[in-house]
Order: C-alpha cells, then structure tokens, then sequence
C-alpha cells in the first residue's frame, strides 16, 4: 500500500480522487468509511445488467466496477431498494433478450408454461397422495372393510424402472405396474418428460436449483455447472448394477429410485419431523393460560392431525438417516443444478435409454449459433444444448428452457428431427459397464453367503414381515424399499430395516411392535404394495375363520401369522415380581386368547400371600401381532416380546410340528 | 549507567479513536457482560435432580343434578336399543331431568377397540345416537361423543358404527389427538397426577354409557372401569392394581348418568373379544345416577356376582355408591310385558 501512484484519467473523473492502490485484480479492503468490500461488490446485482448476472453473460467488468467505487455504491443502494427483483419481478419482468432478439415460439413459450403447471400439479399430487397414505376413519362411514381407497402408490405403479428390476427378478409384472408402459409410451414419443414435467422429486429438484445455487453456482460458473460432465454416466452404471442385481434375484435398486426416495424421505422422515414441530409449536399455546389462543391452536392441531398427520406422533426406526441423506442430495443443488436427477437416478439413466428412440426432439441451427450460452444456464439436464456440439437426447428433461432462452433461432424441437447434430451415450465406458454389472451380480451372491441374510438364516430374529408378506427370497425379489407399507401403517408398527435383515434387506419393512403392533384386523399395507412383496389379503385371510362349530378347535381359514411371542420370565410381574399385571391378556386380539394365564397365589417379601394370574403363550394361536409386546408394562426391553420364528410365509423358520400353518392339514 | 537500547521511533498513531467512541466502546463491552451475568443469574441452576413433586389441589369432576326425589336406579329389558333407551330414560323422569337447556353434554360410550358392533366390545352405536338425540331434544347446545381408545382410534371410531351413528343423530365426534391431554391431580390411592382427556370433562353434563364385558383380571367391567377411557399416558401400568385403579377413577369421576348398554354382552375373551359367539344377546339397559349399583347390577349380565369384585366393596367404602341397589328408588320394566 505504500507505493501511490496517480491515475491522471481517474482523476479527472472524479471530484475526489481515489487512490490508486498499485494492486492489479482483487483489490485488498481499505479501512475507510465510503469504500465497500471490493469481493462483496463484484456480486451485487445491479439492475440492466440483473439478467445478464443471473444469465451469466454480460456481467460489468470487475475493472468497472471498482474505479467508480464511492457512486456505484450510491447508485446501488438506491437501485437495490427501488428494483431488487423480487420474486414477482422475475417472474413478471420483461425481458430484454440478447443478441439478435428472436422470440421463441408462442407455442414453446406456451409449453414452458405448460410444464410449470404440469410440475406444480404433479408434486401436489405426490403430496396429496403421500399424506393420505394411511387410514383416518369418517364420520360418513361405518363401513367394516377398510381399504385405503385411493390410488396412492400411482406414481410407483407408473415407474417403469420399478417394473423393470421386479420383472427381472419374478418373470413377472405384478398388477399395476402394467402402468408403467404408459411411461415408456410416453418417453418413446417424448424423451424424457418424465423427468422435466412430472417426477416429483425432479420438480424439488429444479426449483432448488434454481433457488439456492451457491454465488460459486452463477453466471459463468453456471454456465460451466451446466456443460455435459464425464460423470453424468454414473447413473448408467447404477441402472445396470440394479438391473444385474434384480436378475440374481435381490432389487435393492428400490434404493436409488426417484419415486421411492421421496415417499420413504417425505414419509419417513420429513413429514413426521413438521409433525413434531407443529406439535411443539403449537402446544406453546397450551401454556399460556390465553383460552382463545388455546382454543386457535387446539383447532389447528385438530385440523393438522384430521388431513395431514395422524392423532399420535410417528416415530420411525433409525429415519434420521434417511432423512439426512434426503437433506444432502437436495443440498447439492446449491453446487451441482439437478446432482441427483444427472448423476444418480436409475429411473433416469433408464429412461434415457428409451429417449434414444424418442420421436421428438431438438434440431439445431450451428450457423447462427452466437456462443451466448443462454441456453446452458437455463439448462436442466446438462444435456449439451448450445451449438457447435451433439445435443445429448438421453440426458435431456425436456424442459424446453433452451429455446425459449436461445435469442438466435438456433434451437428447435420437432417431431421427427434430423440425427445429425444428437448422440446418445447409453454405455458410456464398457469396461466399466460390464464391472457394474458383475458388481450387481456379486452383491447378491455375497449377501446370500452371509449370516445377516434373512433369506437363507435368520440369525437376527429381527426381520418380522408385514401380515402378507411373501417367502423371504421372494420378499427380497420384490420389496423395492418404497416405504409405502410404513407409511401407512396406523399403528407406526412398519419400519425401515437398517441392518436387521443384512445390507441387501435395508429399508425393507420390519415390524417393532415396541413402537406400533399389528392391528389385527388391518390389511392396508399389503393394499398399498406396488410390487406384491406384500400380497392384497382380506381380513378373514389375515384373521382366519374358525370352521362352524368347531370354534377355538379347527380353522376353515388359518391367520396369517408373522412371528410368536416370547415370555422373559425374569422381568414379567406375575412371573417373577409377585405383582398383577396380564395387560398382554388383554390386548391378546385372538379368540380364544393366545395368551392365557395360570392362577397362583404367591408370596411376596413379607410372607403374604399374593392371588397372580401368570401369562403364557400358546404357540399355536399366537399371530406375533406385539400388541402384548407394545403394552407391556416393562418399558424399556418388554418382558414378552415377539420374534419372527413360526412365521406363515416361511416353510423353515417355524417351531412347531403339528398346529403350524405349513404342513397343516386344510 | 547501562546503556537501555532506545525503541525504534514509533509512528503517529493515525487511527485515535475520539473520547466519544472510546466511551460507547467500553459502555458496550460493559453492557454485554452485564447481560451475560443476569441471564446467567436468572438461569442458574444450584444442582439438584429437578424431581416432580405433584402438587395442587385435588381434582374431582362432579357432574351428578342435585338429590330432587325421582328414580336413582332403571332396569330395562327386552327391546331394541332404542326402545331400551327411551323407556329407561322415560323411567328416570326424561332427559330433561339431567340436562338443561344450553348444557354441554359429554357422552362417554366404549370406543376402545378395533371391533364391529356384532363382537360386543364397544357400546351399541344404536345405544349412543338414541342418547346423543334424546339430549339435544332436551335443550344440549352441543353433545360431545369420545373416547380415548387403546386401539387406533380412527379404525375404532369407524368400525365400532359409533362415529357414524353420533354424526348423524347430532352429536361432535371427537377423536382422541395427542393435545387434548392436559395433567391434572387425582390424588386418589395409587392415580395421582395423570394426563386427562379433556374433551370428557369440559362439560356441563357428562352421561357414562359402558358395555357390560368380562374382563380376565377385574373379572366384569363396565360403568366404573369405562373411565380408564378419559386418562392418557402409560394406563398399562395401572393393572398391577386394577381395582383400587378403578375406585380412584370412580373417585374423580362422578357422572351425571351412567348407562350401561347390556343389549349384547361380552361373555369371555374380555375386553376385546374376537368371535361373534364370545358375545350373547342380553336385551337389557341399566339407567342409573349411582355408577356403583350400575356395576353391581350389571354383572349378573355375564354371570358374575358382586362380591367377586374388588372394586365395588373399595368403591362402596369410600361412599362412592351402594352395592345394594334394590335399597335405592328403583324400578324394573320387561317391555316383552307390555
């Protein structure tokens, strides 16, 4: 800072002159009171040059900007607080386009629109089926069948990556997911408009990244953002390794599935977390001694809990995870636009793969094309749209953005357009390709070889299925991890696995009836499963139907058992504790009860005599429901407890030799 | 003298803050510790385990209409549940005897299990819309029907029949949600504070209507045990003493009327049942101001007698009520008798 040197030109600009400070590029900060944090100015949007900022183009030059420091910062102030575009001005703002100023098409400009709307709508629809992913009774209805009534698991049904890995794995296309051909009608004519118009996780997706990109994330930096990466083949890689995996007859792909990651994240995890804080929050209210406010807020919770939660706060096994990676993935929009939808989702790479033969598509114009890059800043799916280089019609979202941003008339979509200037990359690096699907295939072979493979051993007791469920192979051949049967669960007693029935059983539904046993008479999680990991049963199925006359004695239709409950005698009351207790009696939904007790009078500590009724299971009767387990008394580790041993489904993990549903007489 | 090597010159301080920004800078930093130390003052924490002491008076909700000389105690049989309920409430001297014009009526049936009505383990819905309208005949602003179920209550409000019924003749179906329970202190034998459901006791009037059901531990249970349903919280634990459980809620509790729907009863496989043959039709309604005559009446429905159970004799030494019930003012009505 010591050598000064004038600026002669500078000077006769300004009244005051300002030091030239002899540093050339980032101007070091001064401690004076009219000059502003030189890093801090290069962002500030100014408006005129706002779009150009925000589209990356004509930005002032950083030399500009700091010779005319002290009236910049006037102007600024006074332009920030009179023009700062607001969300409504840019929107609304008129636009003034670059270069040569060709408007796009009224009818592309129409569609940008259209998919807007098309967005908006699709993601409430998500939503609105996500949150009425469960059973909330009415007052209009004393109906005795309960069903969920509507098709909430539709975006699931519609998925063809889902019908795909569950095809490989069954030979078969389970029920509904026949509509996933719609999809792939659909993106055979129009690429991927899946991803651009109608994928909800997409639509979160896009507008976070068009609302929180990092100051690293604009302009030219966006520009770059937006150019195909070398790494956008990854998705591709993960497509086959699940696909491989699928074959060999495990379909942890469900994992990575666009459509399953939102249910189980917006169901698992997001919306039992707002239901916390709305309950928090709101019973503030309760401590206030204020009756009106109580009532406000009684009223709210009322209406919270009749349309989007539930009466009683969910809990989800180890949700926080899943969560934390929801949190994360969306995070990276703020570095990468769309890091999730370009280098991740199967759902996508697979749909690329039906795009290649799309008949609509882009043509370009190389000649007029001026090298604005307008069109790779509005870009979603870094799909190369700019000219001079191939358009990539497997990575595009179909978002139209290019062209109505392209002010040269060099970007047209059409039906049936040349294939000159357009390349697919379906197999980006074959080497790598094929080790993707050896990797698939060798998850499978690792995990069935395992201990923590319930399919082969259950050494973990842990892995007690829904009412429903398919043989445990078959099971791990069709639970896409999709959440659906937790979410709907009424009394929180689904959960995601974490490592309780190995790795390739994670996020696959268990039941911890500590948390929630089974309603004995519900059947809605196998209603709502896209795949038939969980078959479609009626109550008589799940409960059974003693034969006529014989009650308590032979069934016409056995139950559906998921497991038995276990006595720890050492820490039940009547047991052990000389104290009444036989809650789990009570609960016991069977009839005759499972659970039946054995009168005793014992002593306690100072001789006298104590009448106990001491529960035990019968074996036979038991379903494994837990609801003994979840009213137990003894809170932290119950004193019965249920395990998934003498399950239906299974012909191996079972006790007993006669009165066990397999080898059962019929 | 030792030479002292001099400083190098030092240069004119250039940055001299004035006396008033020394002032506001020091008065600052002066301001902030001060802060710092009252918020610390006022939240200090001198150690100790911060263990609840319940405290407060004692609660009791009595609901009952002041001693006017009619009925105490109604037996109704043979009929339908509508006939049962308007005959006995006929019996008692109409509903206008128990609810005035403009009162807050809660309605407290069983809704506590995930069963149909044919399985006789919650109340008759028939039972509770013939209430529900008979109370808004009598002049009810607003008849609140509820409970606090054990299973989920969405499925027990709908399959129960009770949800609907209530809806249609009337009555504001309230479902059990988490901030309804406040705590309040029972003080009684082993329930002392709990959290209460408030919807059952911020009213005016409050009709008790159980269904008569066996109960493995408490052997029959109905009109006393029916107020297990306006506590929340952990009720598991309350078994390990049912009956004094039982008499203490009675003790908090003191209805304006306690119905007990006898038209089909449990008779094993209580509370819950399960088979449409663990139930029996009884054709009977017990209308009855004291809860505890109600109770030892109706055990009989289900073959019991009342010296089997606990909680009538804790109940009737408290002077909550009377076993004896043929000692009250009361009447029993055949209908199949004309």
């Amino acid at each position: 800072m010591s050598a000064k040197r004038s600026d002669p030109e500078l000077e006769s600009l300004h009244a005051e002159p300002i030091r030239w400070l002899g540093v050339v590029g980032e101007v070091p900060a001064i401690d004076r009171v009219t000059e502003v944090e030189p890093t801090k100015r290069l962002h500030l949007r100014i408006v005129g040059a706002t779009q150009a900022t925000e589209e990356g183009t004509a930005r002032r030059s950083p030399s500009d900007v700091r010779c005319n420091a002290p009236r910049e910062e006037a102007a600024t102030t006074r332009e920030r607080s009179a023009g700062r575009p607001t969300l409504f001005r840019r929107i609304f703002k008129k636009r003034r386009r670059s270069g040569s100023g060709i408007e796009a098409r009224v009818g592309i400009r129409a569609l940008v629109w259209l998919r807007r709307v098309a967005q908006l709508g699709f993601f409430g629809l998500f939503m609105y089926w996500l949150v009425n992913t469960g059973f909330r009774g009415s007052f209009s209805s004393s109906e005795q069948v309960i069903r969920v009534g509507k098709p909430v698991e539709g975006f699931l049904l519609a998925d063809p990556f889902v019908a795909a890995i569950t095809a490989l794995s069954t030979h078969t296309v389970y029920r509904g997911l026949l509509w996933s051909l719609g999809l792939v009608a659909l993106t055979l004519v129009f690429g991927r408009v899946f991803c651009g118009w109608i994928c909800p996780f997409g639509t979160l997706h896009h507008f976070l990244g068009w609302l929180l990109p990092s100051r690293q994330g604009q302009g030219a930096k966006r520009v770059e953002a937006n150019k195909t990466k070398k790494w956008q083949g990854l998705k591709y890689y993960l497509l086959y390794a699940s696909l491989a995996a699928a074959a060999a007859g495990v379909v942890v792909g469900g994992v990575f599935d666009p459509i399953c990651v939102m249910v189980r994240a917006m169901g698992l995890s997001v919306l039992p977390a707002t239901q916390w804080v709305s309950t928090h929050v709101l019973g503030l209210a309760a401590s206030t001694n204020k009756l009106w406010l109580q009532n406000a807020a009684d009223k709210t919770q009322d209406l919270l809990a009749s349309h989007v939660f539930t009466t009683k706060q969910v809990y989800f096994h180890q949700a926080w995870f899943i969560g934390a990676l929801f949190v994360g993935i969306l995070f990276m929009n703020r570095i990468v636009p769309r890091f999730w939808c370009r280098a991740l989702c199967p759902l996508g790479a697979m749909l690329g793969v039906f795009a290649k033969f799309a008949v609509f598509g882009m043509e370009k114009d190389h000649a007029k094309c001026t090298d604005c890059n307008l069109c790779l800043v509005h870009c979603q799916g870094a799909d190369s749209p700019q000219g001079g280089v191939k358009w990539r019609q497997d990575e595009c979202h179909m978002c139209m953005n290019c062209e109505t941003a392209c002010p040269e008339d060099v970007i047209k979509f059409r039906f049936l357009p040349g294939w000159k200037s357009r390349k697919t990359e379906l197999v980006p690096e074959r080497r790598t390709a094929i080790a993707s699907v050896a990797a698939g295939a060798a998850f499978y072979a690792l995990h069935r070889q395992s201990d923590s493979s319930a399919a082969e051993v259950n050494y973990t007791s842990k892995a007690i299925r829904p009412p429903g469920s398919v043989d445990e192979h078959a099971f791990l051949e069709r639970c896409i991890r999709c959440a659906e049967c937790m979410k709907v669960c009424p009394n929180n007693a689904l959960h995601p696995a974490f490592m309780e029935g190995g790795l390739e059983g994670m996020w696959t539904p268990i039941l911890i009836p500590r948390i929630g046993y089974c309603e004995a008479s519900c059947v809605l999680c196998g209603d709502v499963c896209p795949t038939g990991a969980i078959q479609k049963i009626d109550e008589t199925q799940k409960m059974g139907r003693w034969k006529a006359g014989a009650e308590g004695k032979e069934w016409e239709v056995a139950p559906i058992k998921v497991g038995t409950a276990f006595y720890d005698k050492g820490r039940c009351l009547p047991w052990s504790m000389a104290t009444p207790c036989i809650v789990c009696e009570e609960f016991c939904p069977t009839s005759p009860k499972s659970i039946y007790t054995i009168d005793d009078v014992v002593k306690d500590r100072n001789g006298n005599d104590v009448k106990v009724q001491k529960p035990v299971v019968d074996p036979a009767l038991c379903i494994g429901c837990g609801a003994c387990e979840k009213v137990c008394p003894v809170v932290d580790q119950p004193a019965v407890y249920v395990t998934s041993v003498g399950e239906t489904r299974s012909k191996t993990n079972i006790i007993l030799l006669e009165n066990s549903s397999y080898n059962q007489k019929t | 003298m030792p030479i002292v090597p001099k400083s190098p010159p030092q240069p004119p301080r250039v940055d001299r803050p004035t006396r008033r920004e020394v002032l506001t800078r020091l008065g600052l930093a002066a301001g902030t510790m001060a802060a710092a130390g009252a918020l610390a003052r006022w939240r200090w924490d001198k150690g100790g385990f911060g263990q609840h002491h319940a405290e407060g008076e004692r609660q009791v909700r009595d609901f009952r209409i002041k001693d006017d000389g009619g009925l105490d105690f109604a037996v109704v049989t043979n009929g339908s549940a509508e006939q049962l309920v308007s005959a006995a409430l006929a019996a008692m001297g109409g509903m206008k005897r128990f609810v005035s014009s403009g009162d807050v009526v809660a309605i407290k049936p069983n809704i506590g299990w995930d069963r149909t009505p044919l399985h006789a383990a919650n109340t008759n819905p028939q039972v509770v819309a013939a209430l529900v309208r008979e109370a808004l005949w009598a002049g009810a602003k607003t008849v609140v029907v509820t409970d606090a179920s054990c299973n989920d209550p969405g499925r027990c409000f709908q399959r129960s029949g009770i949800w609907n019924a209530a809806y249609e003749a009337g009555a504001q179906v309230v479902l059990p949600t988490d901030h309804y329970f406040r705590t309040l202190r029972l003080a009684g034998e082993v329930l002392d504070e709990w959290p209460v459901y408030t919807p059952l006791i911020n009213a005016n009037k409050v009709i008790n209507v159980p269904v008569a059901k066996h109960h493995n531990l408490s052997k029959y249970t109905a009109g006393m045990k029916n107020w297990y349903g306006v506590l929340g919280g952990r009720r598991n634990r309350l078994h390990q003493s049912i009956d004094k459980s039982i008499a203490d809620l009675a003790t908090f509790m003191r209805p304006t009327l306690t119905i007990v729907d006898g038209v089909r009863v449990l008779m094993r496989n209580g509370p819950q049942g399960g088979n449409y043959d663990d139930a029996r039709e009884a054709g009977t309604l017990i209308a009855s101001i004291d809860q505890v005559a109600a109770d030892a009446y109706g055990c009989r429905l289900i073959g019991q007698k009342p010296e089997n159970l606990g909680y009538l004799a804790m109940a009737e030494s408290r002077g909550i009520g009377t076993t004896k019930w043929e000692s009250l003012r009361h009447r029993e009505i055949d209908l199949s008798k004309g």
